[in-house]
């Protein structure tokens, strides 16, 4: 049997270690399987629709690109399985304990620091919070790490909320885990930063099929992750640098907010988005 | 139920949950606080911890710990000790999926010895500090034949114990840590090995002179230790054969040493090296291995046969012993400190044969192997 070859962007050198072992993994449970690694998560939709991968594993924008994408090519796109950890998060907008931001509208005018443009948890979606919650004429200072890899990198929010520690911000975004990552890791002080915003919970990456595209595979493909067992010694290593406990099925109830946002928001990061989906 | 009040949830109040969800009977734990973060925290947290939150109650996820093994017993050493135990003490729990460590010498009959504990103990209470446990203050002046036999003396010293360091050097990283004891006896005899290197050549230069010299035959006799992979072998050879020997000479030194730095010196280096002579024949006698003897016997002869074509003992260190015990540096002097060097070699082969015959060697057979002892000494 030809391998499943499975889509991946390589955000971080773990990458490679995660799916060699994933692979190895999944040819023990009698599923051939091989990856190839994007730069960029427009590069893996694009190639998924052009067929050079049979499963993609995307960020929710990305998700959201290939059911868009896909849906102008007459074909549906699925959103099969993903981690327990993607499901609910939320994003948080901080500002300064003891300045005078204290609720989303007093951000209107000033300066909100983001992670890259196309993070939507640390740019898209709280931008988007904050618009609808009345703070207008935002000025994003937009921390650009790794363009293309959706704000999987973690250097976006934490250069964002040295930016609102330093006063070159009025505030920051972040993810929820992330806010409480940086407290343990003492970046931010005890007492120094308050929450003015918070998101409604939405969902994170998911693996994505495509309609047609080895069916049974990709069924049997997702069968075999959902019974990966994370007290299973081998199995948990990979588990752990990928950041689940355990496999869940995918659905598609936790993107509306970001929908909206590339819909309604007038930053370039959105149009970005709205004119990759139109090409 | 968990109040934590004002406290905010993400500067350590997880480790509180933690807690109470060990010791919950249910798995399930309330937590309630008035600030304002706590329901956002809370549930992000669980979420990267692997708890479920249903409401404001934790519900404990799974326990990386739930397939892990235990390393043995806390209070007994094991028949065999499992590479997956790892450097972890005895009794922990160890999570399943770790790393391997190997080690060679990983039972009890090979890695432990039952004194090893007392021992230990006694080895670290017998532990003395350079800088005031000898006198170097106190003022001396000796002739310079004197002076020259304590400097060469003194060389000699430093490369055995340099030799006396590697030997278990070579052991610690063999031998599995569960048998922590022996790992801990050897690491002080390390540290005893480095202190006497220390006081020595602290010595040699103690009146501005440069160290003697250096022999080949001594350290080609010294190599055969160091390279020596046989852990039985190895500790037999170093202690045994050598560190008895080497109790009489210290013993020597520390008699007909002149000054009263070299006699202290040589005090305190010979309570030490009994220490180790005493782990090293316990050991081995209580292996209870009947082809042990053999093992070790045809090492001392595979010993000598490297060593035949090599000179032994570097002439000036014999020479530097008899000036150290004539009593007067003229024709008579030094024949009577001559003998009593010959005596020295006498009362080290005694020694020696008195060793063997306590690890089970017949008399005769003791008799031969003490003879085939390198003439270095060590």
């Amino acid at each position: 049997m030809t391998p499943l070859t499975i889509g991946a962007v390589a955000y971080d050198p773990k990458v490679v270690t995660i799916w060699e072992g994933f692979c190895d993994w999944l040819a023990s449970r009698g599923l051939p399987t091989t990856y190839v690694l994007y730069a960029t998560y427009e590069q893996q939709v694009d190639a998924h629709l052009a067929g050079a991968c049979d499963v993609a594993w995307n960020s929710p924008l990305a998700w959201l690109q290939t059911e868009r994408k896909a849906a102008r090519r007459g074909r549906v796109a699925r959103a099969f399985v993903m981690r327990d950890t993607d499901r609910d998060l939320t994003s948080v907008v901080l500002a300064r304990a003891e300045g005078p931001v204290q609720s989303p509208a007093d951000l209107s005018g000033r300066v909100v620091a983001t992670g890259a443009h196309d993070s939507p948890q640390a740019t898209l979606i709280p931008l988007q919070v904050l618009s609808t919650a009345g703070a207008s004429d935002v000025r994003p200072l937009v921390f650009d790490v790794m363009p293309g890899k959706h704000g999987d990198h973690v250097g976006g929010e934490r250069d964002a909320v040295r930016a609102l520690l330093d006063g070159r911000a009025d505030a920051a975004c972040v993810i929820d885990g992330n806010a409480l990552a940086f407290a343990r890791e003492g970046l931010i002080p005890a007492d120094a930063l308050r929450v003015v915003a918070r998101s409604a919970p939405y969902d994170h990456c998911v693996f994505t099929s495509l309609d047609g595209l080895r069916d049974a595979d990709v069924a049997r493909f997702g069968e075999l992750l959902l019974s990966m067992d994370w007290e299973d010694p081998v199995v948990r290593p990979l588990l752990e640098l990928e950041g689940l406990r355990k496999w869940l099925p995918g659905r598609t109830t936790g993107f509306a907010q970001l929908a909206a946002a590339i819909d309604g928001l007038d930053t370039p990061g959105a149009a970005a988005v709205r004119a990759f989906v139109d090409a | 139920m968990i109040d934590l009040g004002p406290a905010p949830f993400d500067r350590g109040p997880h480790v509180l949950v933690e807690h109470a969800l060990r010791t919950s009977a249910d798995g399930r734990v309330r937590v309630v606080g008035s600030h304002p973060d706590l329901g956002w925290q809370l549930a992000t947290w669980c979420r990267v911890v692997g708890h479920r939150l249903e409401g404001d109650v934790v519900v404990r996820g799974g326990d990386r710990f739930a397939r892990s093994l235990v390393s043995g017993h806390p209070d007994a050493v094991a028949a065999n000790a499992d590479p997956r135990w790892g450097l972890a003490v005895r009794g922990a729990r160890v999570e399943d999926g770790a790393a391997e460590l190997s080690f060679a010498l990983a039972d009890r009959d090979t890695a432990w010895d039952e004194d090893a504990p007392r021992l230990l103990a006694q080895a670290q209470a017998g532990q003395w500090d350079p800088a005031t446990a000898v006198p170097w203050d106190e003022p001396f002046e000796l002739p310079e034949p004197l002076e020259e036999a304590v400097v060469q003396v003194m060389t000699y010293l430093v490369e055995n114990e340099t030799a006396a360091l590697l030997v278990p050097a070579n052991l610690v990283p063999r031998l599995h840590p569960h048998y922590r004891e022996v790992v801990g006896f050897l690491a002080v005899q390390m540290a005893d090995e480095a202190r006497h290197v220390e006081v020595f050549t602290r010595r040699i230069g103690l009146r501005g002179r440069s160290p003697g010299t250096s022999s080949r035959g001594g350290q080609a006799s010294l190599a055969t230790l160091v390279t020596e992979r046989d852990p039985d072998v190895a500790s037999f050879l170093l202690s045994v054969m050598g560190e008895t020997s080497f109790l009489e000479l210290l013993r020597f030194l520390q008699q007909h040493g002149p000054d009263p730095v070299t006699r202290a010196i040589c005090r305190l280096a010979a309570t030490d090296e009994a220490r180790h002579v005493a782990f090293a024949v316990g050991r081995l006698r209580r292996r209870g291995d009947p082809a042990l003897l053999d093992r070790l016997a045809a090492a001392v002869r595979a010993r000598e046969a490297a060593l035949r074509h090599t000179s032994g003992l570097d002439p000036h260190v014999f020479d530097a012993l008899i000036v150290l015990a004539s009593p007067t540096f003229d024709p008579e002097g030094v024949g009577v400190g001559f003998e009593r060097v010959v005596e020295l070699v006498g009362r080290m082969d005694r020694a020696r044969r008195a060793m063997l015959v306590r690890l089970g060697f017949s008399p005769e057979r003791a008799t031969e192997l003490s003879a085939l002892h390198t003439r270095n000494f060590m």
